[in-house]
């Protein structure tokens, strides 16, 4: 269980990432970010409580576009990870990449990927690399329900479980694929089962509520770590927002997203140590307030500030030096 | 010296360098116990075992996704991908992630794998099992493709493929593995970039890569035997990056150039080829330079159809031929 000086931390966290994502699209409104913009609001419990209780920065993850909060809770600088946004040569990929490939390898975080279902045997690969050279480290693959109708999904279930492959996958189903209900895209609506035919063990658990996710999540990995075989972590989720920015939400009923607004992560966890005692409201908005300061003060200024890739060096990194 | 068969140096390249570096694997369909469609990896899996000598599931895009991410953190696969009209199914995880990750990461993460296979068109293989795909390799950014045209490449340039830190695609043919040639007894790498002058001539400059390298020796032959001309015969080995200083030589040498493919003509080596010519030495050309390629069908499964798709060394004579007024 997290301790209570951990869940005062995580829901800074959280909050930050939700602060974060919401300023990006400030940023994108006002035409600073450009290109695709993936947001992760409502879905914050999924990837800050998978890896509380993995080991950020040692673990390798990888995941898809909607990549700045795992990025971010594996280690990165939300300041290299705005520059990127941004397309500034300080973003952690150069600016190269922009917002839907975050790469700091530093950190073990292997990337964000567009192709929907890329991931998935890259991770299996991952761990497969950690198999032979014998490390204590495991392979942690974040995608979206929709992901798993990708042949790439079956194909790498299979080898995962043929070759006990230390790698965990984690289903943020968020109900949705861009604008496509889950149910009207796919037969077994239950993602977690999908993988049974593999032998992969599975579970399913709420992704709003941190404790819930963490719990699972350090059966999960436990599990992966001690090199039982693969494992399947189903989070039921929701976005706040459209998929992209461009996205008037016409394929979802306004009463749906309210209800799903009253199970908001951050209110969960911050009403819970309230009640807990020992931290008050007071004290919550102090923190949003210092957390915007720091986003506008430090994150938004750096990539502001930031120059440009020089394009000089438009063909570095095709190939190696 | 010794003479060795394209498969024999092919698996020599993989036995050298598994048994050099344990980070070493190699994966594809049939390749361990069975010992590979080609028999390029005979005895690899008695040898290395089943974690690095692995059979995979018939799950082309599924198995080279794991071997790139495999190849993150270090390890060094060589995929092989059983023909390359297989290959489609796996190109996504070629290109989209093995060509473009050290790009999309600014230069932090690398791809360094190997995939090889069989390409060209063997006996009635039919439409499916005979496409020639360079074309569709050779214009992909951050990965590199190389072909080779007799056993000292088919060893040297796995060889290097696997040192490299980029992402290789090797282009093997079908009808090459039983093809016997000298290979060097002490290691060796080929380079994976530039071409190799395969015979000297000054009148007209043959390119060709991979099987076609063959074409154009034979009508060299030829054309020197019976018709006076003196044929240089230029070995394409690298199709990415292409050898534009090596094309610009060869041009400049003799003034007049026949590119010759096994592949169909739209956006292929040839047309890449003429396109440099164009741009680095338009004005060394005596005549208009001449593409010989396949018929732009899916290849028919009947022997008479199937030969009248692909050229030979004849249609280069011919082509020649033309180009001097002869024909
Ligand atoms: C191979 C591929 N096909 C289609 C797309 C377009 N696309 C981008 S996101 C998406 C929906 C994915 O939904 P899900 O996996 O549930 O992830 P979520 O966005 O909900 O987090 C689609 C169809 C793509 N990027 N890649
Ligand atoms: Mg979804």
């Amino acid at each position: 269980m997290l301790s209570t000086q951990d869940k005062k931390r995580v829901l800074r966290e959280m909050v930050l990432a939700r602060r974060f994502e919401e300023r990006c699209y400030q940023a994108y409104m006002e035409r600073k970010i450009g290109g695709f913009l993936h947001l992760y609001p409502g879905q914050e419990a999924c990837a800050i409580g998978v890896m509380e209780a993995a080991r950020p920065g040692f673990d390798y993850v990888i995941t898809g576009y909607r990549d700045h909060v795992h990025a971010i809770k594996c280690g990165s600088d939300p300041k290299a990870v705005m520059a990127e946004l941004y397309g500034k040569e300080t973003g952690c990929s150069k600016g190269r990449g922009g917002s839907m490939h975050i790469f700091d390898v530093a950190n073990r975080f292997m990337g964000g990927y567009a192709l929907v279902g890329g991931p998935f045997p890259l991770a299996a690969g991952m761990a497969k690399a950690i198999q032979m050279k014998g490390g204590d480290e495991i392979a942690i693959c974040f995608l979206g329900d929709s992901a798993n109708n990708q042949g790439t999904f079956h194909e790498t279930m299979n080898m995962a479980a043929l070759w006990n492959l230390p790698v965990l996958f984690i289903c943020e189903n968020n109900l949705y694929g861009i604008g496509t209900a889950l149910h009207r895209s796919t037969a077994v609506t239950d993602q977690y089962k999908r993988v049974c035919s593999y032998g992969i063990e599975s579970d399913q658990c709420d992704g709003q509520d941190i404790d819930v996710v963490f719990e699972h999540a350090k059966k999960a990995v436990e599990h992966v770590r001690s090199r039982k075989g693969p494992y399947f972590l189903e989070l039921m989720t929701y976005r706040f927002r459209g998929h992209s920015m461009s996205d008037s939400r016409g394929y979802r009923t306004r009463e749906e997203e309210e209800q799903w607004k009253e199970r908001d992560p951050i209110n969960i966890l911050r009403d819970r140590l309230i009640a807990e005692g020992g931290y008050t409201q007071a004290e919550f908005e102090a923190m949003e307030k210092e957390i915007d300061a720091y986003i506008e003060n430090e994150v938004i200024r750096f990539a502001e500030e930031s120059p440009e890739p020089r394009v000089e060096e438009l063909t570095r990194y095709v190939l190696a030096d | 010296m010794a003479e060795m068969m394209y498969w024999e140096a092919i698996r020599r390249a993989h036995d050298e360098e598994m048994a050099r570096d344990p980070l070493v694997i190699c994966m594809g369909e049939d390749i361990g116990v069975a010992g590979g469609t080609y028999k390029a990896t005979k005895g690899l899996y008695e040898k290395y075992g089943p974690l690095r000598v692995m059979d995979t599931p018939i799950s082309e895009n599924g198995y080279t996704g794991l071997g790139i991410g495999a190849s993150f953190l270090g390890v060094k696969p060589i995929i092989e991908l059983m023909s390359v009209n297989f290959a489609w199914l796996a190109m996504d995880q070629m290109f989209n992630s093995a060509a473009k990750v050290r790009y999309m990461s600014g230069g932090q993460l690398e791809a360094p794998c190997v995939f090889r296979s069989a390409g060209g068109t063997a006996h009635q293989l039919g439409a499916q099992h005979s496409a020639r795909m360079e074309k569709v390799f050779m214009g992909v950014a951050g990965l590199r493709v190389v072909t080779p045209s007799n056993p000292k490449q088919a060893y040297g340039l796995l060889k290097s493929a696997v040192r490299s830190p980029d992402p290789v695609f090797i282009n093997e043919h079908e009808l090459m593995y039983n093809m016997k040639g000298e290979v060097p007894d002490e290691e060796y790498f080929h380079p994976l970039e530039g071409s190799e002058v395969t015979r000297s001539g000054t009148d007209v400059t043959l390119f060709g890569y991979n099987i076609s390298v063959h074409w154009c020796l034979k009508a060299a032959e030829i054309l020197a035997k019976q018709y006076n001309i003196s044929a240089e015969v230029v070995d394409l080995y690298a199709l990415a990056p292409l050898d534009r200083e090596g094309i610009k030589k060869a041009v400049a040498k003799t003034h007049k150039a026949v590119v010759v493919e096994e592949d169909e003509a739209p956006c292929g080596v040839g047309s890449e080829v003429m396109a440099i010519i164009n741009e680095e030495c338009f004005w060394e050309l005596d005549a208009p330079p001449v593409r010989v390629h396949a018929a732009l069908v899916p290849t028919p499964f009947n022997h008479t159809l199937e030969k009248a798709s692909i050229p030979n060394h004849e249609d280069v004579v011919k082509a020649v031929l033309k180009l001097f007024g002869k024909a």
